[in-house]
């Protein structure tokens, strides 16, 4: 298929983005000529503030608001690191450059503007994120882990230097690194009608080897445990733009299901953001289900995993039948199994027989 | 010989004994004492001593010479009255010491200031307990009265190890400055280093008066020697003339209930009876509390001036108790704490103790003070042991609770402890108010650097964003130094003016940066076209601050400053600091 309208996501809210931020700064020197000193307001992101939004079908922030004053001692310096950053991100903007979290926090200091450590940096990005209500990727701010992608789509290049030009992402079988030029690249044209998301590394490499891309006409992505968000904006680009159902394959345990409800529903951490989750996502598996169907290889689970698994069935995001379903198996059987468990039956044999039905059943 | 157990000890107990009777004899003649003591290397021995100590106190005449320094006396006196040692004891055993170990004799020079100077060569007879005077000089004092010498000079020799002692008797040396603030003191050791500590004060503490045993601190045998030497035949008028702080009424009621008639002559009081009546007075309940004016404290100035001139802190507390009494023995206890200067910062709180004006350096451990210091909670006043402060305790008695014969540790005597504990918890509250103040400064300073630092970084970022030049701070806030390096003189100067019209608060923070003179200081405010008084006049001592948060709005403010004592100039920086809002 060939996508010939130009629905860009990826590069309209960085001119809002710059906007916003040139806007903060007026607003600031204002204040100080009239002889008042600034404040900013954003919603608070105290768990108390934080709900699930069954319409959004993520977390979502409250209505309650900080101020954030520069007449508060205490608030003045996170105050100015978050000026500073604010001027940091208006540049990378206007110069079309890319930073990531590390490359703040050590550049900060150029400027004589000192965070303790990059966490105390990346909250201040949060804080950006919150006030200026878009994510930092839009800021051209990416983390550092690195997920990947394999299969037949045609990208075009948005970044400076590689304006107009092409790759298919099929011309590496390492696959492509899922970094700020792609994100931010255009989808052109493509064979594939769904996306395959695993969490492993060495089954990314299996369905690459045995063509699941050819086989189910899938792009396969890999997101190397928890999902970057730079991933997760992917995602749902592939699922928005491209209207491709998305399969979530993850380890059988408490902390596999995250993995893929994190890309479905989002994060409490990320609920002053929009644009990060695919609502209509699957989790494909391995069920719990599955370790008793498929007879899989599995290990008890420990005392961590069965606190985790209580967490998540009061977790709002949890509410439906089939991840309650699943929740109560767990505990019942109190066994868990990884991904690689299939190859019990042989190297192709999650691909061969799992795969395959488990997509018919999803109606896939 | 308690005091003379190894060759170190001997030297410092030497050193010690002969001091403090050089003190004790300044004292009697009310003069601020010049001590000189020099310790030398007889030949080319290794462990003979030549021990000099020479002071210009009262002097002892001719006549007694011999018996204050070569026989132990044990006198029929049994009044009593604050004293460092036992006057001739202790200094006699440091002479027998000598002359045991060197076999060599006294030299002893003495003037009570009148025409003569004596000078004697002696030594203890000890079977006979008297003294053998080998050789006895006449000089003559100068004609006239102003130029003539007075004071005593004792010269022993002996055996020790000064190489030992040298660290216990420079510190003995410096803690003796310390509580003789009115004291010069000079010291040649052996190898010839002068030790030199100046008085600071030519004041001397108010001298003690002598007075008569209380009831409640007689043993037998000083009761015994009372009725030896007393003129009166009935024991109505005995008890009243011998005893502190008995009249006639509790003369009657005390003799009534001790079941002794009144008009009994004491002479004829049987060995049985006598045991019997000290053991009457101890039961008997009522007695008055002895008075404190046979005691001669340091008090709270002097304390805190030998503190400051021996420590050289940057905060003293000092605090003299109520004169109390234990077993009938009055006593005065007396504390100072240090914190902070040249008072260094160890592992553990460092402890001066001492004891009628003498500093207890040995043996410290087992002492009383200590288990009183280790059962506070420092942390109550906000301090560690590691932090650099120093706690001085000083009991003043004419019977020192000592736990044992060297005289160097103080026993546990329930009111004496209440009262250092009492003392201990006084200052130590001063001490942590002045913390906590220094720190409410500090914390403020800070507060406000954080506005200087941050808002200009607000401002230029924020520009940086607007694309448009940065906007002026200064109306939100402004600090600006109105004294920098000022030195003060006798009459108020202005100091630079803060335009203050735009803020609503304003700070002030004045620090006194000289080493010795205070200064005094005062903060104007211009209201309707006149200058207001907002803060005023305050004393500034040497290294303090006041820092002040000044509210409402005035046009402008400034600073005025001048030395506190005219001659005494002091050296400002303030800094005055709006803040808009």
């Amino acid at each position: 298929m060939s996508i010939k309208k130009n629905v860009d996501l990826a590069t309209s809210p960085k001119s809002i983005v710059q906007k916003k931020l040139e806007e903060l700064g007026m607003k600031f020197c204002e204040e100080i000529d009239r002889g008042v000193f600034p404040t900013v307001q954003m919603r608070s992101r105290s768990i108390s503030n934080i709900f699930y939004s069954p319409k959004y079908r993520q977390y979502i922030l409250g209505k309650s608001k900080v101020t954030r004053s520069s007449r508060n001692i205490a608030h003045l310096r996170p105050f100015a690191q978050m000026v500073w950053t604010a001027y940091f991100v208006h540049e990378l903007l206007k110069q079309k450059k890319t930073s990531t979290l590390r490359d703040v926090y050590y550049s900060a200091q150029a400027y004589d503007i000192f965070f303790k450590d990059q966490s105390e940096s990346d909250d201040i990005i949060t804080d950006l994120e919150t006030v200026i209500e878009h994510p930092r990727e839009s800021f051209n701010v990416f983390p550092e882990e690195r997920s990947a992608v394999f299969g037949d789509l045609t990208i075009e290049y948005t970044v400076p230097g590689y304006e107009g030009r092409r790759m298919n992402l099929s011309s590496h079988p390492d696959g492509v690194m899922i970094g700020p030029a792609l994100t931010d690249a255009r989808f052109v044209k493509t064979s594939a009608d769904k996306v395959i998301v695993v969490e492993k590394g060495a089954m990314f490499t299996r369905f690459v080897e045995e063509k699941v891309y050819e086989r189910f006409n899938a792009i396969l992505i890999y997101t190397a445990g928890q999902a970057p968000r730079s991933t997760r904006y992917f995602i749902r680009r592939l699922n928005r733009e491209l209207g491709f159902p998305v399969y979530i394959f993850s380890d059988a345990d408490p902390w596999g299901m995250h993995i893929a409800m994190v890309i479905i529903s989002g994060s409490a951490n990320a609920a002053h953001l929009r644009e990060l989750t695919t609502p209509d996502a699957k989790w494909a598996g391995v069920w719990a289900s599955d370790i008793i169907n498929y007879k899989l290889p599995s290990e008890k689970l420990s005392e961590i995993d069965v606190k985790r698994l209580r967490e998540l069935r009061n977790d709002p995001r949890y509410k439906d039948r089939h991840w309650q379903k699943q929740i109560d198996i767990f505990m019942k059987i109190k066994k868990k199994c990884e991904l690689e468990a299939f190859s019990r039956y042989g190297l192709t044999h999650i691909v061969d027989r799992y795969l395959p039905e488990r997509l018919k059943e999803l109606g896939a | 010989m308690a005091g003379f157990t190894n060759p170190a000890r001997s030297i410092f107990t030497s050193i010690r004994e002969l001091v403090e009777n050089s003190l004790d004899a300044a004292d009697v003649a009310r003069i601020p004492p010049e001590i000189y003591i020099r310790l030398s290397k007889d030949g080319d021995s290794d462990d003979t001593y030549t021990l000099r100590v020479a002071d210009n106190g009262s002097g002892i005449s001719p006549h007694h010479i011999p018996l204050a320094f070569g026989q132990f006396l044990f006198s029929s006196k049994y009044r009593l009255k604050q004293a460092r040692g036992t006057f001739g004891l202790g200094g006699t055993m440091a002479i027998l010491y000598g002359q045991i170990t060197t076999n060599k004799p006294v030299k002893v020079i003495s003037s009570t200031g009148k025409s003569l100077i004596v000078e004697y060569r002696l030594l203890i007879d000890i079977e006979k307990n008297r003294p053998i005077i080998l050789d006895r000089k006449i000089h003559a004092n100068p004609r006239a009265k102003s130029k003539r010498w007075r004071g005593t000079v004792v010269e022993i020799h002996l055996r020790g190890s000064y190489a030992q002692a040298m660290p216990k008797v420079l510190e003995y040396l410096k803690q003796t400055a310390m509580v003789n603030p009115y004291a010069n003191i000079i010291f040649i050791d052996p190898r010839g280093r002068l030790y030199k500590f100046d008085r600071t004060v030519e004041k001397m503490p108010p001298p003690p008066k002598e007075i008569n045993p209380h009831p409640y601190g007689v043993d037998v045998e000083t009761l015994q020697r009372i009725m030896r030497s007393t003129t009166e035949d009935n024991m109505l008028k005995f008890m009243q003339k011998h005893f502190h702080r008995v009249g006639e009424k509790i003369a009657r009621d005390f003799l009534k209930r001790a079941g002794i008639s009144e008009d009994r002559d004491p002479k004829t009081l049987r060995p049985e009876e006598i045991v019997d009546l000290v053991e009457k007075m101890k039961e008997y309940d009522g007695f008055l509390p002895p008075e404190a004016d046979c005691l001669s404290p340091l008090g709270e100035d002097l304390l805190r001036e030998g503190v400051l001139k021996e420590l050289e802190p940057e905060f003293v507390a000092v605090r003299q108790r109520k004169p109390s009494a234990y077993s009938g023995h009055p006593f005065i206890v007396e504390v100072a704490i240090a914190y902070g200067g040249k008072v260094p910062a160890k592992d553990d709180i460092l402890l001066y103790r001492f004891a009628n004006k003498i500093p207890l350096v040995y043996d410290e451990s087992g002492d009383v003070c200590w288990k009183i210091v280790r059962s506070i909670n420092w942390r109550r006043y906000n301090l560690t042991p590691n932090m650099p402060f120093a706690i001085i305790i000083h009991v003043c008695s004419t019977k020192i609770p000592y736990k044992t014969l060297g005289k160097e540790i103080l026993a546990d005597q329930l009111e004496v402890s209440r009262e250092i504990l009492n003392g201990i918890r006084e200052v130590a509250r001063q001490l942590a108010r002045y913390l906590s103040r220094k720190e409410r400064v500090k914390r403020q300073v800070r507060r406000l650097a954080v506005f200087s630092r941050y808002l200009p970084k607000i401002a230029r970022f924020s520009a940086g964003l607007a694309g448009r030049r940065p906007p002026d701070i200064s109306k939100l806030y402004q600090r600006k130094q109105v004294f920098k390096g000022f030195i003060t003189s006798g009459k108020y100067v202005d100091s630079e003016i803060f335009d203050s019209h735009r803020y609503s608060v304003v700070f002030v923070h004045i620090q006194n940066k000289h080493k010795e003179n205070p200064a005094a200081v005062r903060v104007l405010g211009l209201v309707n076209s006149k200058w207001e008084v907002l803060i005023p006049e305050s004393t500034l001592t040497s290294g303090s601050e006041i820092y002040e948060t000044l509210r409402g709005r005035y046009k402008a403010v400034k600073i005025q400053a001048k030395s506190l004592k005219p001659d005494k100039k002091s050296l400002i920086d303030a800094y005055i600091d709006g803040l808009s809002q």
